[in-house]
């Protein structure tokens, strides 16, 4: 037998369940517990900022939300992966990413609370990330149109995309690998797989043994991560951005976690899966491992965790009021951003639209 | 001064504006060495590279989206769709990102991208290569629809499309890619977008159109001046935003009009039209605006297509029966 090619998907872990380190070859940012200690602290603000906003939802004070619990390694191992200049486009739940990347928690409030407003990011290097995108996969293609241009200008930034493993079933999210892999982009797709996409699980999305092995077909270097393990998903992160910063390649990592939420507030996991693989799930806890870790290293301990925790909360809070606090736009926003310039026959419509709020309709 | 075609026309423009603008980049199907289907992109890779002139992988959703992110980075993008027939797999990034980017981030995220296709039928091709499905664009809020008809106008329009702040669509009616010749000095004018071209003034009727079908207007404006009716032809041009006080001011003038357009009827661009008419210049109207448009049939394989087609007969039938009402 003549064997064509031969391919093999590596799985990477330093720490299990439990936050022991199963190697010891750990990646040289792993030694520097500073950095180490920021990384845990932004993932336990993403929680309580999670916490605080599904709160905000079943208190009627926000839409529909899309919860990151259990995303927090997998996120926060993205967003602080990246160099400022990079960019990162993204679906809908990745806050751990945003918040390190500077997004406001009173924007995420804004957007999911109805307001346009909360797109707008208004920190660096968050302001040049693109917005939130519903459409399932179509952020990758702008990856792949972001990569394209910082390789047309010579620029040595990368362009990020994040993709769930429903999403990574779709064409989209094929053809941004696909060009990436032929035009040489200076691009990472992250499959953020949760193994649910709303009630759909993992097995049901493909028959692939990995989701990272569908960047094999596209030419690109693939690793499947343990999602859970922040050394792992930022060291993961670190090579595959190095190598598409130098011009040798794009890249798919697949972080393996769980959605330990509902798809969004207004699902109800409950109808599709049972509690004990949840249970299961939870034993697996992003946080627990870290915390563990850092506090065997003598850099973490219940005081600062509760002080940490009650400055989260004093921020969020602060976030809340900000965004309780923000008046809605007034009416003819919706004119507004259509195009440049608002056209004759559209500021028709607007003067009609403003009219009737005169008339106080 | 050299005399060209429509698809030189568009040749031409994306030169310019490439040769004069680092940040326009072209990329498509086949838009490479191959210069396009219908050589619209001839020579260009030549003059501007692979990565400025790029044969993308044969995939319009990617087409579209690498379009709106190269636009989103300050690109100013023009991505073709090798035809109509296949541009419904970048609706998606069309409809969901490029046209509603600017709003929904109020305004920190534009795409100045222009999506070309060629459009409509007439040239004995095969099945999805013939159709004309403009509004299916024109109800998509935050998209500039434009369709030009002449040589001078496709060379104006295309240069306005690339410099515009927002994405356009950029029909080009095939049927008239090589129609004829004219002058059209390479200057860099752009034409105005959002203005409709009146392109032949008239008293008794206005027949408003767009795309290849302004050739038949103005020959049926031709046969009916030899019988004294004076018709006003006026070419759309951009369909969306729509320039309806132009339109409006001729039907005033007029008092008949007659719309024709290639697409089927049912909820063509031309119902928009007509409900304007009759929303705002009902009582100007002398006679019931008339449609002259495809059928609510798929355009048929060719040896039926101009069947289809609206032509200078069923034109001069519409406008006559709009004279006889007095």
């Amino acid at each position: 037998m003549t064997i064509a090619a031969k391919f093999e998907i590596e799985y990477l872990q330093y720490l299990d369940a439990e936050g022991k380190q199963i190697r010891d070859d750990l990646p040289a940012f792993a030694n520097d517990l500073e950095h180490m200690v920021g990384l845990y602290k932004t993932m336990l603000s993403t929680r309580v900022f999670d916490a605080k906003s599904v709160a905000l939802q079943r208190t009627g004070k926000l839409g529909t939300y899309a919860s990151c619990l259990g995303h927090e390694a997998a996120h926060v191992g993205v967003g602080s992966a990246m160099k400022p200049e990079d960019v990162l486009t993204l679906s809908y739940r990745e806050y751990g990413a945003q918040l390190y990347r500077g997004v406001q928690p009173r924007e995420v409030y804004m957007y999911w609370g109805g307001d346009e407003r909360g797109n707008d990011y208004q920190n660096e290097p968050a302001r040049h990330d693109f917005a939130w995108s519903v459409p399932i996969a179509t952020q990758c293609l702008h990856a792949a149109g972001s990569a394209l241009a910082f390789k047309i200008r010579k620029e040595p930034r990368v362009a990020v995309c994040t993709v769930g493993d429903g999403g990574s079933s779709k064409g989209d999210f094929y053809g941004a690998i696909n060009i990436a892999g032929a035009q040489n982009l200076p691009m990472v797709a992250v499959i953020v797989n949760n193994q649910w996409a709303i009630s759909v699980p993992r097995r049901i999305q493909s028959g692939a043994t990995t989701l990272a092995q569908k960047g094999i077909a596209a030419g690109l270097d693939c690793i499947q991560v343990d999602g859970n393990d922040i050394i792992a998903v930022r060291k993961a992160m670190g090579d595959a951005l190095d190598r598409a910063r130098k011009g040798e390649g794009a890249s798919v990592v697949e972080l393996v976690t769980y959605r330990l939420s509902d798809h969004t507030t207004a699902d109800d996991a409950r109808r599709y899966r049972g509690e004990d693989e949840v249970k299961d799930a939870w034993s697996k806890d992003p946080m627990k491992r870290l915390r563990n870790w850092l506090t065997a290293r003598g850099a973490w301990d219940d005081a600062r965790e509760e002080a940490w925790k009650n400055e989260c909360d004093e921020w969020m809070d602060n976030e809340v009021n900000a965004y309780l606090e923000t008046r809605s736009q007034p009416v003819t926003a919706m004119f507004d951003y259509i195009f440049a310039e608002v056209p004759a026959d559209l500021a028709k419509q607007r003067d009609y639209v403003l009219s009737l709020e005169q008339k106080g309709h | 001064m050299a005399q060209i075609t429509l698809v030189e026309a568009v040749t031409q423009a994306l030169a310019y504006e490439m040769a004069h603008d680092d940040s326009v980049v072209v990329l498509g199907e086949d838009v490479g060495v191959n210069g396009g289907v219908f050589r619209a992109t001839q020579g260009l890779q030549e003059k501007f590279g692979e990565l400025r002139v790029l044969d993308t992988p044969l995939d319009e959703a990617t087409i579209a989206g690498v379009t709106v992110g190269l636009a989103a980075q300050g690109m100013k993008a023009v991505a073709e769709a090798q035809f109509e027939g296949f541009i419904y797999p970048m609706m998606e990034q069309i409809a969901c990102h490029a046209a509603r980017m600017r709003n929904r981030t109020r305004g920190r995220i534009t795409v100045p991208a222009v999506f070309r296709a060629p459009w409509g039928g007439g040239i004995r091709a095969p099945e999805h290569h013939s159709e004309a499905n403009e509004h299916l664009f024109t109800n998509i809020p935050g998209l500039r629809v434009v369709l030009p008809s002449s040589p001078a106008r496709a060379y104006g329009l295309l240069l306005a499309a690339i410099r515009d702040p927002d994405p356009v669509i950029f029909f080009e009616p095939k049927r008239i890619y090589r129609q004829y010749k004219e002058e059209v000095p390479d200057d860099g004018e752009a034409l105005p977008l959002d203005v409709c071209f009146v392109l032949r003034d008239g008293t008794d009727v206005t027949l408003v159109t767009w795309g290849s079908q302004v050739k038949e207007c103005l020959e049926t404006a031709d046969e009916l001046a030899a019988e004294g009716i004076s018709a006003e032809v006026i070419d759309v041009a951009t369909l969306t935003p729509l320039d309806f006080d132009t339109i409006a001011e001729s039907v005033q003038k007029t008092g008949r009009c007659v719309i024709v357009h290639e697409a089927p009827k049912t909820a063509g661009f031309g119902a928009e039209i007509a409900a304007r008419l009759s929303e705002e210049c009902f009582y100007d109207l002398l006679a019931p605006v008339e449609r002259v448009t495809g059928f609510d049939t798929h355009i048929p394989l060719f040896r039926l297509e101009m069947k289809y087609m609206p032509s200078v007969e069923r034109i001069t039938a519409a406008v006559k029966r709009t004279l006889a009402v007095s």
